[in-house]
């Protein structure tokens, strides 16, 4: 499949090419292209930093919603070991657009869940586009229950624009679903690290977005509201989302300054996209640094301070009687 | 500042219906008049209409004593959202509540309990910073007393204008509940219409005892956005009580006026 470019990646990505071109057409050897070289390289340096560091809330959406992100079936090949998938919530059906399965990370064994889009229009068929019905909220229950029983600590994956609004979905409880998944991961008694990946997609995130440490890459956003619906709402134009997007406050940088995350992990150059293995190691190292302490807190104290942390999101006024 | 409810403290200015002497039932066209409709607990007598009402109502029709927590917080504009503070001043005149939800210790026939009621009336009863706060400090007061928790929900969902804020309250309630719930403190939701979005995917949904008045709108995902996704008509009665009663998610419908007795029943059991 060849790659998609977002229109302010554009520039980059062509004159990138340029250089490529040059160094294949010519090679280094010649002296007068050697300092044309390292002219185009100190303007693509330039022109990276120019457009990386001045991102809209905008920009950043639609890189968290790159169709060449990595996804969770990518991260879980570039970084686990000895992974099996584990299908169905036991009720009704298998969800594809939540994977959960078990798998080893430095030969620990560990639970895994994550959201899947897919990535070729079939497979984005097969996963509904990454977006759950009841069942993959209990399928992933489900198997965090069985990490818990058998003190393995959780990792999950969370890139969803949204739970999905259908009408076998609400037949079947999507609103009971996610709120007993919220309630259940607040006392899991087992570590559970998570990471936003791409889109953090409201309450189809949250329903499994209640842990110890939650992350979110670079890129990466999470809201209340996809941007499109805000505006629709806002405005009666879901076109104004670039607006709404500023509006909601969305990216990572905001996030960790409301204290509803407890970091930022790194992308690489331009986004994940960009480089799979390097996000992949990136969020290796990520995974393993906040295991080896989680692993250490007593339980107890562990679900004490994931209910606290939680209970103590929110802004407000204190107002005098 | 206790009062009877029962004996009916001036109860207030009855915003939810227009002023005047009558008005047209929504359902069936009627003209009522206001009078007979109070008597009636606001539901038409011709076609069942039930007509809204506010959290302060409910707290009347509900309880017998009650006295309101005043928790000394309000909602700010953390993310400089446009008009906000002005939908938040228009909230409060409109529903006379001081955000969307109300909270404080009841009892009911016999029974001490914790109750909170969502005001529609506010922000489409949305659920901020405050409303997440108000509820988890009640479930606290009801773990620490050991005494029954009661929520009327009313909502649209998570308060967009508060943004990822709004969505944290989802976890921040349910985490209370989740102790709540180790302290085997029994939680009795009660559903109106409509409750949908964040709160039924939160709270709402996670009471010990689930029930609901007939026909309220239900749901995670509202109707409209759900007709767009799919591009279908949605069926007959969809997301009312009747069928999420049909599909397993209620415990029972009850109608207004039996939402007191039926309340007592539960409590009494859970109480002997
Ligand atoms: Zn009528």
């Amino acid at each position: 499949m060849s790659p998609i470019w977002l229109e302010f990646e554009r520039p980059i990505i062509e004159l990138e090419r340029k250089i490529e071109e040059l160094h294949i057409i010519t090679g280094e050897d010649n002296l007068q292209t050697k300092e044309k070289l390292t002219e185009l390289k100190t303007e693509l340096t330039k022109l990276k930093e120019d457009t990386y560091s001045n991102l809209t809330p905008w920009q950043r959406v639609q890189l968290a919603r790159h169709p060449d992100r990595p996804y969770t079936s990518d991260y879980i090949k570039l970084i686990f070991d000895d992974f099996l998938e584990l299908h169905g919530d036991r009720h009704f059906r298998d969800d594809p657009a939540i994977i959960t399965g078990i798998g080893k990370i430095n030969g620990k064994s560990v639970v895994l869940i994550g959201s899947e889009k897919g990535r070729k229009t079939k497979d984005r068929i097969y996963h509904n586009f990454g977006m759950a019905h009841p069942e993959g909220y209990r399928k992933a229950l489900r198997v965090m229950k069985l990490g818990e029983k058998f003190n393995k600590p959780i990792i999950i994956f969370i890139d969803t624009s949204a739970a999905y609004p259908g009408i076998g979905a609400e037949e079947r409880g999507q609103a009971q679903a996610i709120a007993e998944n919220i309630k259940a991961m607040s006392t899991l008694k087992v570590p559970i690290l998570i990471m936003i990946t791409g889109e953090g997609g409201s309450g189809g995130a949250l329903g499994i977005g209640v842990g110890d440490v939650v992350l979110v890459q670079e890129y990466a956003f999470y809201s209340v509201i996809p941007p499109e619906a805000c505006a629709a709402i806002l405005w009666k134009d879901a076109s104004r989302a670039p607006e709404a997007a500023k509006s909601l406050k969305l990216t990572s940088k905001k996030l960790l300054e409301f204290k509803v995350i407890d970091g930022i992990i790194e992308e690489p150059d331009g986004g994940t996209h960009r480089d799979f293995k390097k996000a992949a190691t990136i969020l290796k190292e990520t995974i393993l640094k906040h295991l080896n302490y989680l692993s250490d807190i007593p339980t107890n104290v562990l679900v004490e301070k994931r209910i606290e942390k939680f209970a103590n999101m929110g802004i407000y006024k204190k107002i005098k009687s | 500042m206790w009062f009877k409810t029962k004996k009916g403290i001036k109860p207030a200015p009855k915003r939810e219906v227009p002023n005047g002497l009558w008005l047209k039932c929504n359902g069936c066209g009627e003209i009522l008049y206001n009078k007979e409709l109070a008597k009636n607990l606001w539901i038409c007598e011709k076609c069942n209409y039930y007509f809204r009402i506010s959290s302060k109502k409910y707290i009347e029709i509900l309880t017998d004593e009650f006295t309101l927590k005043e928790d000394l917080i309000e909602s700010d504009d953390p993310l400089e959202f446009k008009d906000y503070t002005e939908k938040l001043k228009s909230g409060k005149e409109r529903s006379g509540a001081k955000d969307a939800i109300i909270t404080g210790e009841a009892k009911i026939g016999k029974h001490r309990v914790a109750i909170g009621a969502m005001e529609f009336k506010f922000m489409g009863g949305s659920m901020g910073s405050v409303v997440g706060e108000k509820i988890k400090r009640i479930i606290n007061l009801a773990e620490k007393e050991h005494i029954p928790f009661i929520l009327v929900g009313a909502s649209g969902g998570a308060r967009m204008q508060e943004g990822i804020l709004s969505l944290m309250q989802m976890a921040k309630t349910s985490g209370a509940l989740a102790r709540l719930g180790e302290a085997k403190v029994p939680y009795i939701s009660i559903l109106t219409n409509p409750t949908t979005g964040g709160v039924m995917a939160s709270y709402a949904s996670l009471g010990d005892i689930v029930i609901a008045e007939p026909n309220a709108l239900l749901g995670f995902a509202g109707p409209r956005v759900i007709k767009q996704t799919i591009k279908q008509d949605l069926p007959e009665g969809f997301q009312r009580s009747e069928f999420l009663l049909e599909h397993g998610f209620l415990d029972a419908i009850v109608e207004r006026k039996e939402l007191k007795t039926t309340l007592i029943k539960i409590l009494d059991f859970f109480n002997s």
